[in-house]
């Protein structure tokens, strides 16, 4: 008997979610926003299926992207900000990537990133901002003329044209879209008819969802059609835009979930820490990715000391008083 | 005498700037100190908001980093980047937005992506973020920095975010229509900006730092003439800091970390 007959056929596992969707050389796209609703999960079993050659397009993704660039998923990378806050100003696997030349590597900013997921999503090819005039953002194109050609990526990092609706100089920085191949996002719930809500900020999660050719959706819990259809407006994708459901309690660890849990200081701590070194984060990636039988497994090594810990107030939405330094 | 840090002293020097009515753009470490500061001492009525979208949170505890679920909180909004940014830039609204960077020139421009080439840097830093935007679009830009002549340049390794771009007219040349470097504020003192030129001259210093100590920190030529020493911080803006905007201590102890957002 199946609970769900509405989504049944797009309910999995993470193996399976990644085994259809990621594919070498794909262009990914990150939900989530540095220390926040990463799809971690996805992220670890992506790295645990050692996939290749992910062209990565990111606004401020933290601890997700800095894992997939450690463990040596990514070649290419579009991305505004590699950073967790005050747990690591710069990623560090990111730096040690783009500092040693292992990764091709082109920066934009985050409202740039985010006008590039819209006009995705919009089905435009272009869209106009005035951000970017003056800055070396606009001066240096991150990735050699040869791979321009090659699928996803734009033919050119910008172009700047005079507003065509104004008979004074007005120039406008206009940005190519982005059409990721895959979406991957981490929501609170997802209904029994498929309809995503994020709860707490949203960042660029619905344009990026809505710009992809296939989205991953990992969520907190499965819950009715009657709950989810009763406030409406409180939901962020309507089912037909998600392509698999996920779900992974905690499934945002060590990054926080909005009225679910905090972040882990502990654990963002740690794997700063390991990250420093090239060997110590080779034994982070096999005791917490590739050394976990599953989920649970991962969370029992969290221990349910740290799930307590950083156990969000439910009214409040975080865990308040909680030892972040 | 009163004891206190430097990232207090910092976050009172600019907090000390709002007005209010302002709408604040805060990022993390002292800029969301001295953005609370600011609300919590200073101008009641201005409101705090973050590039990840969350507008007017209560901040009962201090984010560490600006998708903190604390920004989030209390909100009169929650929304995304877009909407964020579409307000850094709204014609009806004053927004003065709070930066940090790894590198400043006399105009007020920022690098927070790499030292040396930005193939291969030396150092790699997080990139831009939302600071090209806010520094494109607010309606004034307060940089926190420390000061250092590795950090205070002649040349920018990597322009990150516009400040006065090259002086005088320049900016509104570029095509951006409001905007500009409003001051930066160091571990020494505040510096602004002339209203001209469009270079930076020290306008404060603040008690115990002299400006000879200022200006061989500074890497290019600053004009002192206009410069005076600024108000310590009194013991009731450092109690409303220490117990109401900071009360666990994350920030206010500790020393400043560039670039930071």
């Amino acid at each position: 008997m199946n609970r769900y007959p509405e989504i049944a056929d797009r309910l999995m596992g993470l193996d399976e979610a990644v085994s259809r969707f990621v594919k070498d050389g794909c262009q990914l796209a990150i939900g989530g926003f540095t220390i926040t609703r990463n799809p971690m999960a996805v992220a670890y079993e992506i790295v645990r299926q050692r996939v290749k050659d992910i062209h990565l397009v990111c606004h401020s993704n933290g601890q997700a992207l800095d894992v997939l660039v450690g463990a040596g998923c990514v070649r290419r990378l579009e991305i505004a900000y590699g950073g967790n806050g005050r747990y690591a100003p710069t990623c560090v696997r990111f730096k040690k990537a783009v500092q040693r030349s292992e990764i091709e590597f082109e920066d934009y900013s985050n409202y740039q990133m985010s006008l590039r997921f819209l006009a995705g999503a919009l089905s435009i090819p272009f869209i106009p901002t005035k951000s970017g005039l003056g800055s070396d953002l606009m001066n240096y194109e991150g990735f050699p003329p040869d791979i321009r050609r090659e699928k996803k990526v734009a033919s050119k990092k910008y172009a700047k044209m005079q507003n065509p609706f104004s008979e004074q100089r007005d120039e406008v920085v206009l940005l190519p879209a982005l059409t990721p191949d895959v979406t991957i996002l981490h929501a609170q719930f997802v209904g029994d008819d498929g309809t995503v809500r994020m709860k707490g900020l949203t960042f660029a999660d619905i344009e990026q969802a809505k710009a992809a050719d296939a989205v991953i959706v990992t969520c907190e819990d499965i819950v009715p059609r009657s709950f989810i259809r009763t406030d409406p407006d409180q939901n962020s994708l309507p089912p037909f835009f998600v392509d698999a459901i996920v779900k992974v309690p905690y499934g945002a660890h060590p990054t926080a979930c909005y009225g679910f849990y905090d972040y882990d200081p502990k654990h963002l701590n740690l794997y700063r820490k390991m990250a420093e070194d090239d060997a110590l984060f080779r034994e982070y990636l096999d005791e917490w990715v590739y050394g976990v039988s599953s989920w649970e497994d991962y969370l029992t090594k969290v221990g349910m000391e740290m799930i307590l810990k950083i156990k969000a107030n439910p009214v409040i939405g975080y865990a308040p008083g909680l030892d972040r330094k | 005498m009163i004891q206190y840090s430097d990232n207090e002293m910092m976050a009172l020097a600019a907090g000390r700037f709002i007005k209010d009515g302002d709408i604040v753009f805060a990022g993390t470490g002292v800029s969301i100190l001295a953005a609370t500061a600011a609300k919590r001492i200073f101008a009641p009525k201005a409101v705090i908001f973050f590039e990840t979208g969350g507008i007017d949170p209560s901040l009962d505890e201090i984010p560490m980093a600006v998708a903190d679920l604390r920004a989030m909180a209390g909100t009169s909004l929650n929304s995304g980047l877009i909407e964020a940014f579409s307000i850094v830039g709204h014609r009806k609204l004053h927004t003065v937005a709070f930066l940090g960077a790894a590198q400043i020139d006399r105009y007020g421009n920022l690098n927070t992506t790499c030292i040396g080439d930005y193939f291969k840097p030396r150092t790699r830093f997080s990139g831009s973020g939302g600071a090209c935007d806010v520094a494109t679009f607010a309606s004034g830009v307060i940089t926190f920095m420390q000061h250092e002549k590795r950090r205070f340049v002649e040349k920018l390794d990597y322009l990150t975010s516009v400040g006065w771009y090259k002086g005088g007219n320049s900016r509104k040349e570029l095509g951006l229509r409001r905007g500009g470097a409003l001051a930066v504020v160091t571990n020494l003192g505040v510096l602004r900006f002339h209203e001209e030129t469009k270079e930076m001259y020290l306008a404060e210093y603040f008690p115990g730092v002299t400006i000879g100590k200022i200006v061989e920190s500074t890497g290019f030529p600053i004009d002192t003439s206009m410069a005076v020493e600024a108000d310590a911080p009194t013991p009731g803006e450092l109690q409303i800091l220490r117990e109401e905007v900071d009360p666990q201590r994350l920030i206010c102890q500790a020393v400043l970390a560039a670039p930071q957002k």
